[in-house]
């Protein structure tokens, strides 16, 4: 049986990645999880300089969902390669470093710091809805996406992940900026853009108003966005939004995903990652289905 | 600076030994989990997973004691929503899925302690009154209906005080501490954020070491998802940035190292 996938040469293990954000750089999990096990680490977002974050609260559960607002903090580019980048090569896994800025030339001062380093690939954060600038603001105009990406492309050594937003009026027209601008590959969905407000008090759950909306309640807009991407690009597409369980993973693979992020799972079984592996394994063994992908794009019309 | 040793953290299926309503709303509930009564300290808290997948975050509740013998921890929670509904609702014998001990725990020094507690900020100081070898004054602030108060009369002198009156003296914590001429060298501290941040102006004036137990809401609980810092003084080792992990490097501070 072969789980491997390739994503614009790099050779991952098994499709199943850990969404940005969700897992830190990988070591507070690393005491539930074996890394080794895992295709790749995706890191949560870097910037070239330390960035605070929001006000607390940041998280609100919703049903089925959460809702964060946690604006990016990080300790900035130089404490990540001194520190996160050596922990993570301790381990047989892909390293997928996502980058966030706040103008195009932080993105592509980030990409050069990286240049050097034993990263596999970047993902691009052109899409949280948390961050007044950077973020977001790149991810919505088709035009803007195209640009930025051909910037980064000019100034990154590895491979380019584009993470696009589901805020849009057409997930293909993003697609394909993306993948005009000369993105090797494509990250979809980042959160969906939402509110709660406790009747109790009468205030927003976060304090930042709005968060993005995660978890299962977001699966199918997930699911149909990787497929209507999937049948208009030809660059491979990571999955994820509410993946919970293989049997979502797999959902992602048939819509035409090459391979799956699991985000907000990591909060409900530190362990769910791992389970994903195997559980997809089982899944292949039982359908006698010999290589993964032979699933990718399967749906039946 | 004191240093702790980080303690492994575990996911584990403890099972309820049993559970009552001890006051209105508030719950008392033994679990049985031998690895996280193992390394459990005072101060430390799990994280209690729901069964409903509609409910996708666990449950931060702190450690009321811990009985290592029997492989035991001892929570109080009180229903503040539908998570804590549902384990209200679990009787003797059902399992829950929890992930501890989370966070650091109260440094456990031998000076003439203040053990203040406000509300359902209260459990956590039983285990910590439990191990402290020093004279401890036990002052307990409640909005009306008191609960663990004769648990705490084991381990030192218990004052209470209570918003309406109904018991001990009418106010709040400070109040109870003026009225009754009491004095400390340190203070260990739990409740809510008004109570925290008047316990640091307090600790301040008479210049004693004041540690404070905070709370966030919460994801992840071990440190990765960012979402539950609180601001610091001084630039964190950590994050590079003004802010603390409160569910890693706390949820106990030196009260004037967190801004709240």
């Amino acid at each position: 049986m072969n789980m491997k996938v390739n994503i614009a040469g790099v050779e991952f293990q098994n499709p199943v990645m850990t969404a940005s954000g969700t897992f830190g750089s990988g070591a507070e999990y690393s005491e539930f999880v074996n890394l080794n096990k895992l295709g790749a680490v995706v890191t949560k977002g870097v910037s070239s300089e330390p960035w605070e974050g929001n006000p607390t609260p940041r998280v609100a559960e919703t049903y089925g969902g959460m809702l964060n607002a946690i604006g990016l903090q990080n300790p900035g580019v130089n404490v990540f390669i001194e520190r996160d980048i050596p922990f993570l090569k301790k381990y047989d896994t892909k390293i997928i470093v996502n980058v966030c800025g706040k103008t195009i030339g932080q993105y592509c001062e980030v990409a050069e710091r990286l240049a050097d380093q034993p990263v596999d690939l970047l993902e691009i954060n052109i899409s949280c809805p948390n961050v007044k600038e950077g973020g977001i603001a790149f991810g919505q105009d088709p035009k803007m996406v195209e640009e930025i990406t051909k910037e980064i492309k000019r100034h990154a050594k590895q491979p380019v992940i584009m993470k696009l937003s589901p805020n849009v009026g057409n997930i293909v027209t993003t697609a394909k900026a993306a993948e005009e601008g000369g993105a090797d590959a494509l990250s979809l969905i980042n959160t969906l853009t939402g509110m709660k407000i406790d009747v109790h008090n009468r205030r927003f759950a976060l304090a930042n108003k709005t968060g993005g909306l995660s978890g299962p309640a977001i699966m199918p807009v997930a699911v149909n966005m990787v497929y209507q991407a999937a049948s208009a690009v030809k660059i491979p597409i990571i999955g994820m939004g509410g993946i919970m369980n293989a049997e979502d993973a797999i959902e992602f693979l048939l819509a035409g995903a090459t391979a799956v992020a699991i985000g907000t799972a990591n909060f409900t079984n530190p362990h769910v990652t791992e389970e994903i592996v195997e559980g997809i394994a089982e899944y292949m063994a039982e359908q006698q289905i010999k290589d993964i992908s032979e699933l990718v794009g399967a749906v039946r019309g | 600076m004191v240093k702790w040793i980080m303690a492994k953290e575990f996911k584990d299926t403890a099972v309820i030994i049993r559970q009552e309503e001890i006051a209105d709303g508030v719950y008392s509930m033994w679990l049985k989990s031998s690895e996280i009564a193992r390394s459990a300290v005072p101060g430390q808290f799990i994280a209690i997973y729901s069964r409903d997948g509609s409910r996708l975050l666990p449950r931060p509740i702190s450690i009321c004691e811990i009985d290592r013998e029997d492989g035991a921890l001892h929570v109080v929670y009180q229903v503040v929503g539908r998570g804590t509904e549902e384990f209200s609702g679990y009787h003797t014998g059902a399992s829950l899925e929890i992930l501890g001990p989370l966070g650091n725990g109260f440094p456990l020094k031998g000076k003439k302690a203040f053990l203040i507690g406000g509300g359902v900020g209260i459990p956590p100081l039983l285990e910590l009154a439990k191990q402290l070898q020093c004279e401890k004054q036990i002052i307990l602030g409640f909005r009306d209906v008191t609960f663990l108060t004769e648990e705490f009369k084991k381990y030192g002198k218990v004052y209470i005080s209570t918003e309406d009156g109904s018991a001990g003296i009418k106010g709040n914590v400070i109040d109870c501490i003026r009225e009754n001429g009491l004095h400390a060298d340190i203070i260990y501290a739990c409740g809510p954020a008004p109570m925290l941040r008047a316990l640091k102006e307090y600790a301040a004036g008479k210049d004693i070491e004041c540690w404070i137990s905070m709370e966030e809401k919460m994801a992840c609980g071990i440190g990765a998802c960012l979402a539950c810092v609180c601001k610091s003084k001084e630039k964190d080792a950590h994050t590079n940035v003004n802010n603390k992990r409160v569910c890693k490097e706390g949820p106990v501070f030196l009260a004037q190292e967190v801004e709240f």
